[in-house]
């Protein structure tokens, strides 16, 4: 069970990050995944009053607060018309509407969960977070830091055009995946996430030139062939290691394919 | 100790409450019955309640954080959940009726955001709804005549 001592909504980012560096306090989230552990807080501390629950558009960038809840995101228009829907698909599968108007993006992130999808997602975006001392970096790199005491403001999503696709296994609607993959294409690099395998999700780029020609069925089928011999998996009740790398390599191929704007279907002679 | 104020179906409530009271305690507390406790797990959607309209999991929101907004139960909203309700209750949907306040508060939400959802739509607001009678269809049927009557109403009215 949970316990608190002592709620504080924070005036500053200043007092939010000041109580946050004892060890008994702790930042809240939409607060669904720290309700579910058995821990007594000190201080629970609230960033809801500091007006991060909004996603500004620059001329550069997409600025998601870190208070932004996963419902905020699932209907953004400027978002998901960057991303083909990604961010959209990305959240769409977990739980209810009622779960995902609390759950935060900033929650999500900065916990770096192994079973994340929005961590999967926002990696193969290209996104960065902001944190209030140590300032601007990338998700990717984020994502293996060690945790600390830092405060996340923001997670930044560069407007630069791409296409993507987002893909998950769940074993049963409304579940934690079993697998998710996210792909991107933008004019530099192709960048394929695959996330809760069960662990962090981790970016696979094309190191070995596969796509250089660009992606074509063959290429798709390849790179997915990569991506299932390379990428990392472990084992949990949801799905074993070995499953894992198999539907990494399926979906790998499917987001392509999707990026790419072929169906499957049409690879293997059906119509 | 602290104090939280609140506007509780329309009608300002304060109370001094625990530091991690959560909102589904609270709103019993204060007589509204119809906010139950199903898997305290996040998942089940029984809880549901609407802070400032939009619909939220009450199991797992800390009262305190309720302070200064709008919260809306299934006994503010009786004149809504009785016509889609009986909709429901015709179609013998429900079994035991445990899961009915939260899945009518969801589905007053999504009515809100979308007069005419399709079945896949209505599948994908719900899912966070679970019934352990059911399977579903009954309900779905029951949103599905409740949607044909509207219309139906709709068009008389223009006409």
């Amino acid at each position: 069970m949970l316990t608190i001592n002592q709620y504080v909504k924070a005036s500053s980012l200043e007092e939010a990050y000041e109580l946050n560096q004892k060890r008994s306090n702790v930042v809240l989230g939409g607060m669904l995944w720290l309700k579910m552990q058995k821990r007594n807080v000190g201080t629970a501390i609230d960033l809801s009053g500091l007006g991060l629950d909004n996603i500004e558009e620059t001329e550069s960038e997409l600025r998601i607060g870190a208070m932004v809840t996963l419902r905020q995101m699932e209907l953004h228009q400027a978002l998901n018309d960057l991303t083909d829907g990604a961010a959209r698909e990305s959240v769409r599968h977990i739980v209810g509407v009622q779960f995902r108007n609390m759950a935060t993006v900033g929650g999500s992130v900065f916990g770096r969960y192994g079973f994340s999808d929005v961590l999967t997602f926002l990696m193969a975006a290209g996104a960065e977070v902001e944190l209030y001392k140590r300032g601007r970096l990338s998700v990717e790199e984020f994502a293996y830091l060690p945790y600390d005491n830092d405060i996340l403001t923001y997670v930044i999503v560069p407007k630069k055009p791409m296409r993507a696709a987002y893909l998950s296994q769940r074993n049963t609607k409304t579940d934690f995946p079993v697998l998710a993959c996210c792909a991107a294409q933008t004019e530099e690099e192709v960048r394929c996430v695959i996330g809760a395998r069960p662990m962090k999700a981790v970016c696979l780029r094309d190191e070995r030139g596969i796509l250089a020609g660009g992606i074509t069925k063959e290429s798709a089928e390849a790179f997915g062939a990569f991506v299932s011999e390379t990428v990392e998996t472990g084992s949990n009740l949801r799905g074993s290691a070995q499953y894992r790398k198999i539907i990494a390599g399926v979906l790998a191929k499917r987001a392509l394919l999707q990026i790419a704007q072929m169906d499957e279907s049409e690879q293997e002679g059906r119509k | 100790m602290m104090q939280i104020q609140m506007l509780l179906n329309e009608k300002k409530v304060t109370a001094d409450i625990a530091p991690d009271m959560l909102l589904i305690d609270f709103l019993r507390s204060q007589g509204c019955y119809s906010v139950k406790r199903g898997c305290e797990t996040s998942n089940c959607g029984l809880c549901t309640v609407f802070v400032d309209d939009k619909p939220v999991l009450s199991c797992s929101l800390l009262a305190a954080r309720a302070d200064g907004h709008r919260v809306t139960t299934l006994e503010g909203l009786q004149e809504e959940a009785e016509g889609f309700g009986a909709f429901i209750a015709d179609e013998g949907a429900e079994q035991c009726g445990f899961c009915n306040p939260g899945l009518m508060m969801n589905g007053i939400a999504m009515f809100r955001e979308n007069q005419d959802p399709t079945d896949e739509e209505i599948k994908e607001y719900l899912a966070g709804n679970l019934c352990r009678c059911s399977g579903y269809e009954g309900q779905l049927r029951g949103i599905r005549v409740y949607i044909n009557y509207k219309k139906s109403q709709a068009k008389g009215g223009e006409a």
